[in-house]
C-alpha cells in the first residue's frame, strides 16, 4: 500500500490531493479481490502502467487548462500584458545584445586550435615593452627556445589586386608553419608547402572566404588560377574558411613569409610579428623565464643592436585591450541592472496584480485548489509573460546586436558579432525561464501562502503589509539601480565630451583621405614617383573648390606608427629608444591640406629636390625638446639615414590618437630619398582640402589616378570628419547604449513607484476617507502618501549614489580625467532622483486627495 | 440554466473514457469504483477504466463543468463517508446527448456506405 501511495506522487499535489484516497481505496478493493499472487502482481504491472501513463497527461491538463486561463486573463488586461510584456522584452532584449558582443570579445576562447597555448612573442626595450622584433632575432630565438613547439612570424602586406577594376586588399605574409600552427583547415585546397615558404619559392596566396566570394564569384575552380598581386603573379592554392580570421578581422588573403640572407644582417630591422605555440605542459611563466636567458645570452651575440632587447611574451587571447575589455564590462553590468529593474518591474506588475485578483484567488483557494495550484497557475503566468517577452526581446536583440558590433575590435581574429547564433539564444533563453520563475514564484508563492489565511469576506486586508514591504523594496532597488546607470552615463558622456574636444592638430572639417599605395618594384626611383604625385595632384587641385592637396606617408590617426630614432651630436646611444620621432615623407602644401599651422619658417617647395639641402619641418614638442630656448631654425639632425637642416615648425599633430600620447613629428621632402630606400615611408596617403562635401569628389580623384596608372586602387576613401568621430566611435557607442538604458530604466523606475504608491492609495482608500471625514486637513492626506515616496526615494537614491561612486571608480581609467566623485555629476543625479519620485507619486497623491469620504465609507 | 450550444459543440467528439463516465452517472450518482464496475458490465467486460485514466478524466470532466461532485449523500447505511460521489451536470447531460447524436449520424453514415452490421 505504501508502494502504491509513492506511485501517486507522480501526479500532482493538487491531484492527489483530491482523488489520492479514492485511487488508494480502488486499489485496495482490487487487491483484496485478486484471488493468489500472479494475479497481484499483475494488479501491480497495471497500475505502475496506468501511473506512468496518467501522471503526465494529468500534469499536461492542468498546464493546458492553466494556459488558457492565462490568456482569459490576460486577454481581460491587455494594458498589464503589453506593459509586462515590453518590460520584459527591454531587459531580456538590452542584456542579448551586450552578451553576444561581449561573449566573442570576452568569454569565447579564439577559434584556433588550443587558443590559450598561443602566445606572442615581442622585443622589448626601455620605452617600447612590445616592440616587433627583427628578423634576426626571430631566427635565433627559433634555434635556442625549447617551451615552443613551434614559433612562426607574419607580417601585414597589404596589396594591390590588379583586375579590370583594381581593389586594394589587407593581406599578411606567414612563414610556412603558423596556419597549421593555428589549427584551422582550408576550406578548398592545401596550406603552404615546404619549397613555397623557401625564400625564392613559387609565388602562391591563399585567399579569405571573403575575398572568394567578392572578386570570384566563390568558384569552386578557384585552385590554380593566377592572380596578379602588386607587380607579380602568385597561384591561388587554398581559401580559407568563413570563421577564420588571422590576424584580423580585414585580412583578406596570404602569401608566404620568407627571409632573404640579407634581413639576417640587422638587428634593428623591427617589422615581424611572432607567434609561438607553446608545448603541450608548457607554461607561461616557464617560457618567459626561458626567453629571458636567450635574450639575455643574445645581449652578448650582438651587444650594439641587442644592448638593452629583452623579450616579452604575452597569450593571444590577451590582446583585447584593456578598455575594450572595461567598455564592454560596463555595458554588461549596465544591461544587468537593466534586466534586474525590468524584472522586479515585472514582479511588481505581478504583485499588484495579484492583490487586485486576491478575492477571486480567496475563492479559488476556498473552492479546494490548494497552494500548489495556485501556485501552479500564477507560475504559468509569469512565465508565459516572460516568455513573450523574451521573444520579443530577441528581436530587440537582433537590430540592436549590429549596433553594438563596433564595441569589437578590428584587431580580434574573431567573427562580426551581427548574428545572434544558438549560444546567445541559449542565454536569452535561460535569462527569460530563470526571470521568469525567479520573479514569477516570489510572488506566486506570497500570494498562496496568504491565500490560505485570507477570509473571503470583502475587504479584508490579509497579508497585504508584507507584499508591500516586498514591493517597496523592490521599487528602492529599481530607482537605485536608474540612478548608479543615470551618474555613470553623465559621467561617461563628460569623459566623451573632453575627448570630443581634444584638438588633434588638424582641421578635420572639408578634408577627404585616401589611398593610392605604390607598388614598390614599379616605383622604385624617385623620379618615378614624381611623376605619378606630380600628375594625381595638378589633377586634383585643378578640380573645382580644392585648396590643397598632397601626397604623406601615413595619414595622422589612422596610421599610428612610423617611428624612427633621431641622432644628433650630444645624443647618447644608448638613449636611441627614447630620442625618436613620428617621421612623414611629405609632398608640398601637406600643411595647407589638413590646416596645421606653420609656427616659423616655411613648408616645402618644389626645390627641396634631391639634388638641394637636405631639409625637414619639425613639430613644436620636437623643436621644444632639443631646443627649448633658442630657434631651431638652421639646426641640423640626422634622421632616415641623413643630415637635414630644420627649415619649419608646424603644430603638433596627435598622430597616435586624441587619448594618446603621440611622439614628436618629423616631415622630410619626398624627393629627399635614395631611390629604393625606405619603402615602408613612401607616400601614398592622399589628403585633399575642399570648400564643399570631400566625399563629392571621389568620382573625379578616381579618374584623375586611373589615369596616372590604371593598374592602382583607391582605397580607405574617407573624409577627415569620419576618421576623427572613429576615435571617439566605441565611447560614443557606449554612451549612447547606456543613455537609452539610463532612460529606460528610470522611466521603469517611475512607473514601479507609481504602481506601488496607487497601489497603496487605493488600498487605504477607507483609512484616508476616515481622516478627511473626521476633518484632517488635505495636507496631512498629501503628506501620508509623499512621506512613503520621500522615504523610498532617500534611501535607492543614495543607494543608487554610493552604487554609481563604486562603478565609476572602476571604470575610473575610460574617464579621461573626470573625476569619479565630481560633485555636479550626483547633485544632477540626485536631483533627478527627486523629479522621477514626484512624477511616480503625482497621481496617487492626487487620486488620494479626490477621495470622497463618504463614498469610501460605504465601501466598507 | 441556459446551456450554450456552441460550447457543447467545442467539447466533441468526446473521448471515450469521457462518454463511458457520463453514461455511468446517467442514472444515478456514483462513486469511482462504482464507475469502473459500471462501465465494466455495461460494455460486458471490454472497457476497464483504470485508475488514473478515471480520475483523470473526472478531473477534466469537473473542469468542463460535465459533473460535479454531489453535496448529497446516500442513505447512511450504505455510505461510506469518505467516499466522493459524482453527478451528471445538465450541462453535462447535453453534452452526452450531442456525442449520442453525433455517434448516431456517423453509424447512418457507415451504413449508408455499407460498412455497418446488422441490416446493409
Amino acid at each position: 500500500m505504501r508502494l502504491y501511495r509513492l506511485l501517486l506522487r507522480l501526479y500532482p499535489t493538487s491531484f492527489r490531493h483530491e482523488y489520492g484516497e479514492e485511487m488508494i481505496r480502488l486499489f485496495d478493493e482490487r487487491r483484496r479481490r485478486a484471488a493468489g499472487g500472479v494475479d497481484r502482481l499483475g494488479l501491480w504491472l497495471e497500475s505502475l502502467r496506468d501511473a506512468l501513463v496518467t501522471a503526465p497527461r494529468v500534469h499536461l491538463d492542468i498546464l493546458a487548462q492553466d494556459l488558457r486561463y492565462t490568456r482569459r486573463t490576460l486577454a481581460r488586461t491587455p494594458g498589464f500584458a503589453v506593459a509586462a510584456v515590453v518590460v520584459m522584452a527591454l531587459g531580456i532584449g538590452a542584456t542579448t545584445a551586450v552578451f553576444s558582443v561581449a561573449d566573442r570579445v570576452l568569454l569565447r576562447p579564439l577559434p584556433f586550435e588550443d587558443p590559450q597555448r598561443l602566445v606572442q612573442v615581442w622585443e622589448s626595450v626601455p620605452g617600447y615593452p612590445l616592440l616587433e622584433p627583427a628578423p634576426v632575432n626571430y631566427r635565433d630565438w627559433k634555434a635556442m627556445a625549447s617551451s615552443f613547439d613551434q614559433l612562426e612570424a607574419h607580417v601585414e602586406q597589404s596589396v594591390n589586386l590588379v583586375r579590370a577594376d583594381p581593389i586594394r586588399v589587407d593581406g599578411a605574409a606567414l612563414t610556412g608553419g603558423l596556419l597549421p600552427m593555428l589549427g584551422v583547415a582550408p576550406a578548398l585546397g592545401r596550406f603552404f608547402t615546404e619549397e613555397e615558404s623557401r625564400h625564392g619559392g613559387p609565388d602562391v596566396v591563399i585567399v579569405s572566404d571573403r575575398l572568394w566570394q567578392r572578386a570570384f564569384g566563390a568558384d569552386a575552380a578557384i585552385l590554380g588560377t593566377p592572380l596578379k598581386l602588386d607587380d607579380r603573379t602568385y597561384t591561388i592554392v587554398g581559401v580559407m574558411p568563413r570563421e577564420f580570421h588571422f590576424p584580423d578581422r580585414t585580412t583578406d588573403l596570404w602569401v608566404p613569409l620568407t627571409f632573404e640572407p640579407s634581413m639576417f644582417v640587422d638587428g634593428d630591422n623591427n617589422f615581424l610579428r611572432v607567434l609561438g605555440r607553446l608545448k603541450p605542459g608548457a607554461t607561461l611563466e616557464g617560457a618567459r623565464a626561458e626567453m629571458e636567458a636567450v635574450a639575455t645570452a643574445l645581449q652578448q651575440v650582438r651587444p650594439k643592436e641587442n644592448a638593452q632587447t629583452l623579450a616579452a611574451l604575452r597569450r593571444l587571447e590577451d590582446q583585447v585591450s584593456w578598455q575594450s575589455r572595461l567598455l564592454l564590462r560596463v555595458l554588461a553590468g549596465a544591461s544587468l541592472c537593466l534586466l534586474l529593474i525590468a524584472s522586479t518591474n515585472l514582479a511588481s506588475l505581478l504583485l499588484t496584480r495579484f492583490a487586485a485578483r486576491r478575492r477571486e484567488l480567496t475563492v479559488r483557494a476556498a473552492l479546494g485548489a490548494g497552494r500548489e495550484r495556485l501556485t501552479r497557475q500564477l507560475l504559468t503566468e509569469s512565465l508565459a509573460l516572460s516568455l513573450l517577452g523574451g521573444a520579443s526581446g530577441v528581436g530587440v536583440a537582433y537590430v540592436a546586436t549590429p549596433l553594438l558590433a563596433r564595441l569589437v575590435p578590428t584587431n580580434l581574429p574573431v567573427p562580426d558579432a551581427t548574428v545572434l547564433d544558438p549560444r546567445v539564444l541559449l542565454v536569452a533563453a535561460a535569462v527569460t525561464i530563470v526571470t521568469g520563475i525567479a520573479f514569477g514564484v516570489l510572488p506566486a508563492w506570497r500570494i498562496s501562502r496568504g491565500a490560505r489565511t485570507i477570509s473571503l469576506r470583502e475587504g479584508a486586508r490579509g497579508s497585504a503589509g508584507g507584499r508591500e514591504r516586498l514591493r517597496a523594496a523592490l521599487v528602492t532597488a529599481q530607482i537605485a539601480a536608474s540612478i548608479a546607470l543615470l551618474v555613470a552615463t553623465v559621467l561617461l558622456a563628460r569623459a566623451l565630451g573632453r575627448v570630443q574636444s581634444v584638438d588633434p592638430g588638424f582641421q578635420a572639417a572639408g578634408v577627404l583621405t585616401l589611398r593610392t599605395a605604390l607598388p614598390f618594384e614599379r616605383y622604385q626611383t624617385t623620379s618615378s614617383r614624381v611623376r605619378f604625385y606630380d600628375g594625381v595632384l595638378a589633377g586634383v587641385s585643378a578640380l573645382p573648390g580644392v585648396s590643397a592637396a598632397a601626397y604623406t606617408s601615413f595619414t595622422p590617426l589612422i596610421m599610428r606608427g612610423g617611428i624612427w630614432p633621431v641622432e644628433m651630436p650630444g645624443l647618447a646611444p644608448q638613449d636611441v629608444d627614447v630620442h625618436t620621432a613620428s617621421l612623414r615623407f611629405l609632398t608640398p602644401k601637406y600643411f595647407a591640406a589638413l590646416d596645421i599651422p606653420i609656427l616659423q619658417g616655411r613648408d616645402f617647395s618644389p626645390s627641396d629636390t634631391f639634388d638641394a639641402p637636405f631639409v625637414a619641418v619639425v613639430s613644436e614638442s620636437f623643436a621644444k625638446r632639443y631646443w627649448p630656448d633658442g630657434s631651431p631654425l638652421g639646426r641640423t639632425f640626422t634622421i632616415a639615414f641623413d643630415e637635414r637642416t630644420i627649415v619649419g615648425v608646424a603644430g603638433d599633430v596627435r598622430v597616435r590618437g586624441l587619448e594618446q600620447t603621440s611622439e614628436p613629428q618629423v616631415y622630410v621632402p619626398y624627393t629627399q630619398v635614395r631611390d629604393g630606400w625606405m619603402p615602408y615611408y613612401v607616400p601614398k596617403d592622399l589628403l585633399i582640402r575642399t570648400a564643399g562635401d570631400p566625399l563629392a569628389l571621389v568620382p573625379a580623384v578616381r579618374q584623375i589616378v586611373r589615369a596616372a596608372d590604371p593598374e592602382l586602387p583607391v582605397a580607405d576613401i574617407r573624409s577627415m570628419e569620419d576618421v576623427v568621430a572613429l576615435q571617439t566611435a566605441p565611447r560614443r557607442t557606449q554612451t549612447a547604449v547606456l543613455g537609452l538604458f539610463a532612460g529606460m530604466a528610470l522611466l521603469l523606475a517611475a512607473i514601479g513607484l507609481h504602481g506601488l504608491l496607487s497601489f497603496g492609495v487605493s488600498q487605504r482608500r477607507q483609512e484616508i476617507g476616515v481622516r478627511i471625514a473626521l476633518g484632517a486637513p488635505r495636507a496631512n492626506v498629501l503628506r501620508l502618501v509623499l512621506r512613503e515616496s520621500a522615504m523610498l526615494a532617500v534611501l535607492g537614491g543614495v543607494a543608487g549614489l554610493a552604487l554609481a561612486y563604486a562603478a565609476a571608480r572602476g571604470f575610473d581609467s575610460l574617464l579621461a580625467g573626470v573625476q569619479p566623485n565630481d560633485p555636479w555629476t550626483y547633485a544632477g543625479a540626485a536631483f533627478v532622483t527627486v523629479l522621477v519620485t514626484l512624477s511616480g507619486s503625482l497621481v496617487p497623491a492626487l487620486r488620494a486627495l479626490r477621495v470622497d469620504p463618504v463614498g469610501a465609507l460605504r465601501a466598507e | 440554466m441556459h446551456i450554450d450550444p456552441a460550447e457543447v459543440e467545442s467539447l466533441l467528439p468526446l473521448p471515450p473514457a469521457t462518454f463511458h463516465i457520463l453514461l455511468a452517472l446517467a442514472e444515478d450518482e456514483r462513486h469511482g469504483y462504482a464507475i469502473i464496475l459500471d462501465v465494466l458490465s455495461r460494455t460486458g467486460g471490454a472497457v476497464r477504466l483504470s485508475a488514473g485514466t478515471l480520475y483523470r478524466s473526472i478531473q477534466r470532466m469537473q473542469e468542463q463543468g460535465l459533473i460535479e461532485e454531489s453535496r448529497r449523500r446516500p442513505a447512511p447505511d450504505e455510505d461510506d463517508e469518505r467516499r466522493r460521489y459524482y453527478l451528471l451536470t445538465p450541462f453535462g447531460a447535453a453534452v452526452a446527448r450531442a456525442e449520442a447524436r453525433r455517434l448516431t449520424q456517423l453509424v447512418r453514415l457507415a451504413r449508408e456506405s455499407g460498412f455497418a452490421p446488422g441490416k446493409a
